[in-house]
């Protein structure tokens, strides 16, 4: 561990870091025919935040269960640190409803042969502060809320240090609250060093949490990179909210801003255009300026452009 | 236990002391790292790990209501027994009750004899049935499988834990009988000498190693069938499923006991020995290998199948 401690703080900025999960075709078909995950190849980073995105049905929960070795691969091959470095929440939280919350914690810790016994109080007691569950340890698990459930769920996959930690949609039936505690704890484990891979629909929360992301569509990667690649792959626009419509456009189009469209507003692509430049050649051209702003891709349109607007799952 | 607790504060973090020593901070932010706690050896070895497991299993077996009061109502059948050739004994105690009956009126050990032959048929196969059956089923149904196996509790571990588990329960349930038996028959009774079904007298010790002998071979066969039920239970993710196939194997092989077409048939199942036990009860002990022989190939045969079944299987719940 040393060798390779030194070897990674030598190594040359930009170089890329080796990878906390590698699959290379990984697919799952399901008896019946159903092809839930077709041929993917992940590359999580070490280190990294792993956003995997994509509609229900689209295979998330699907390869999770397959990384967790829960079930078998139809073909393909991946790479993931041994199960005992691995904290996980798959599919939502599943506990024993007669024990406490510590109980369940416990139950778990035993369930693991690398964990030790001598500690286990001790990390469940830290687990459940963590996850702000304290004053519900002795509770019966029959007794939690939803969030609650949830909140347990996380600190079961938190009950050691963890190389990696895989959650399935972790802020499911989260007040909003429990949403910004559990993207405080993602980035607080992330600066430990853990690399999180976690599933989300939540697209604004991932690009507030994730370095990196893929995008999973009818079991297809269809796209894979850092966050800026995948949503500054397209143009940034400028939005000019005005009442003198036609002599903004007029203005934009003279300094050859491409793709000039009129609406209630008027925007166009920004280019490499200084914002500030823009708002003083309309006010020169004696536009009435009344809100000037520039619209980046959201993670959302790439996603929405990716996935599609349906609402139907893929299935 | 000042110790034991600076141990636990000091064990607690002993990884990230190396992280933030060995590094710099400008170091740090450039390369990912990981928690160098897991760099440490192992900290507990295989058959601690492998007894933690089994002790939270068991832990979790005897502390469940159902469980303790499935116990406490097959516990509480000696007594009614008791209870009932005590009050109706004396005055018809030679008027055609089977000689087992009979012996008991003259004797205290001779009410375990009674109880478990009552019982063994249906009412202990019920109680390891629903253990047995919910063991995998049970944990697939309401999704902790997963979490244990992502723990990662490994599924040859797990089953061999959720096996010895059963074992115990079912080791509890003859015990429960053979217990209660035992001291409401020393209290209603006479302490003494036993007469044997074979007609010869042996002393009250020698009679207690005989129950013991019992004790032994009925939880043997409840312990083949607890195999059979937990095959049953890595096919379905109902425990209610699993269970509810166990008891009728058991009802569907009694049935068949009773055809005398059929009694070539007997010696391959499980139930017909069950009652082998009656072998305790002579003098010399009768020979009970032919029952341990089936014990062991059903515990063979269903184990095997438990693992095939459940090594491979898409734990998809
Ligand atoms: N055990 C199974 N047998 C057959 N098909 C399955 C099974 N599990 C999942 N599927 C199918 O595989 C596809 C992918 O399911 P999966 O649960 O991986 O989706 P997901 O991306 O996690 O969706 P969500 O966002 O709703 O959680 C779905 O069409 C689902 O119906
Ligand atoms: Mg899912």
């Amino acid at each position: 561990m040393t060798s390779e401690v030194l070897l990674e703080a030598g190594a040359p900025s930009g170089a890329a870091p080796p990878a906390a999960i590698t699959t290379s075709g990984l697919t799952k078909r399901f008896r019946g025919g159903q092809v839930a995950v077709d041929a993917i190849d992940l590359d999580v980073p070490r280190g990294s935040v792993y956003g995997f995105l994509g509609p229900n049905g689209s295979g998330k929960t699907t390869t999770i269960r397959m990384l967790l070795g829960l079930i078998t691969p139809t073909e393909g091959t991946f790479t993931m640190p041994p199960l005992t470095t691995v904290g996980a929440l798959v599919e939502g939280p599943a506990f024993y409803p007669y024990l406490s919350g510590e109980a369940n914690l416990l139950r778990f810790d035993a369930a693991d042969p690398s964990a030790p016994p001598r500690t286990a109080k001790a990390r469940a007691a830290e687990a459940l502060e963590r996850v702000g569950l304290a004053a519900a340890a002795g509770k019966r698990y029959r007794a939690y809320s939803l969030g609650m459930r949830q909140r347990l769920a996380i600190a079961a996959a938190l009950l050691r240090p963890r190389r990696l930690l895989v959650l399935d949609e972790p802020t499911n039936g989260l007040d909003p609250q429990g949403t910004r505690e559990v993207r405080a704890l993602v980035k607080d484990v992330a600066a430990e060093g853990t690399t999180v891979f976690v599933s989300s629909h939540l697209l604004a929360e991932v690009e507030q949490m994730c370095t990196h992301a893929g995008i999973m569509s009818a079991g297809r990667l269809v796209a894979q990179g850092t966050i800026a690649s995948l949503s500054g792959g397209r143009a940034a626009r400028i939005r000019i909210d005005t009442p003198d419509l036609e002599a903004a456009a007029r203005v934009l189009a003279a300094l050859e801003l491409p793709d000039v469209r009129v609406g209630s507003d008027v925007t166009a692509e920004l280019g490499g255009h200084a914002p500030e430049r823009i708002n003083a050649e309309l006010v020169v051209a004696g536009v009435a300026v009344r809100g000037l702003s520039v619209v980046r891709t959201s993670l959302e349109d790439v996603f929405v452009g990716l996935t599609g607007e349906g609402f139907d799952v893929d299935g | 236990m000042s110790t034991a607790d600076t141990q636990t504060g000091a064990r607690r973090t002993p990884g990230l002391v190396p992280v933030s020593e060995t590094r710099r901070s400008a170091e740090r932010a450039a390369a990912p790292r990981e928690p160098s706690v897991l760099s440490e050896p192992e900290p507990s070895g295989g058959v601690v790990a492998f007894w933690r497991l089994l002790r939270s299993e068991l832990g979790l077996t005897f502390r469940r209501p159902r469980n303790l009061i499935m116990l406490g109502v097959l516990a509480l059948v000696p007594v009614i027994i008791g209870i009932v050739l005590k009050s109706i004994g004396t005055e018809d105690a030679d008027g055609g009750m089977g000689a087992l009956l009979a012996a008991t009126a003259g004797n205290s050990l001779m009410l375990t004899f009674v109880a478990l032959s009552a019982l063994v048929p249906l009412l202990m196969p019920i109680a390891v049935a629903v253990v047995a059956g919910d063991s995998i089923a049970g944990e697939a149904g309401t999704g902790t499988l997963r979490y244990l196996l992502a723990a990662p509790a490994g599924r040859g571990r797990l089953l061999a834990v959720k096996y010895l588990n059963a074992v115990a329960f079912s080791v509890a349930v003859t015990a429960a009988v053979a217990v209660s038996a035992l001291v409401v028959g020393v209290l209603l009774f006479p302490v003494g000498p036993v007469t044997l079904l074979s007609g010869t007298t042996v002393s009250f010790a020698d009679g207690l190693l005989r129950i013991l002998i019992t004790v032994g071979y009925v939880s043997a066969g409840m312990a083949a069938l607890a195999a059979v039920a937990l095959a049953l239970s890595t096919l379905t993710e109902v425990s209610i499923g699993a269970i509810a196939a166990t008891l009728v194997l058991i009802i569907v092989t009694q049935v068949l006991r009773a055809f005398p077409q059929l009694d070539w048939l007997a010696p391959y199942l499980l139930p017909t020995h069950w009652s082998g036990f009656d072998g305790a009860l002579r003098d010399p002990i009768g020979d009970m290998s032919g029952g341990l022989l089936a014990f062991t190939a059903y515990i063979a045969l269903f184990l095997s199948t438990a693992w095939a079944r459940f090594s491979g299987k898409d734990i998809s719940s």
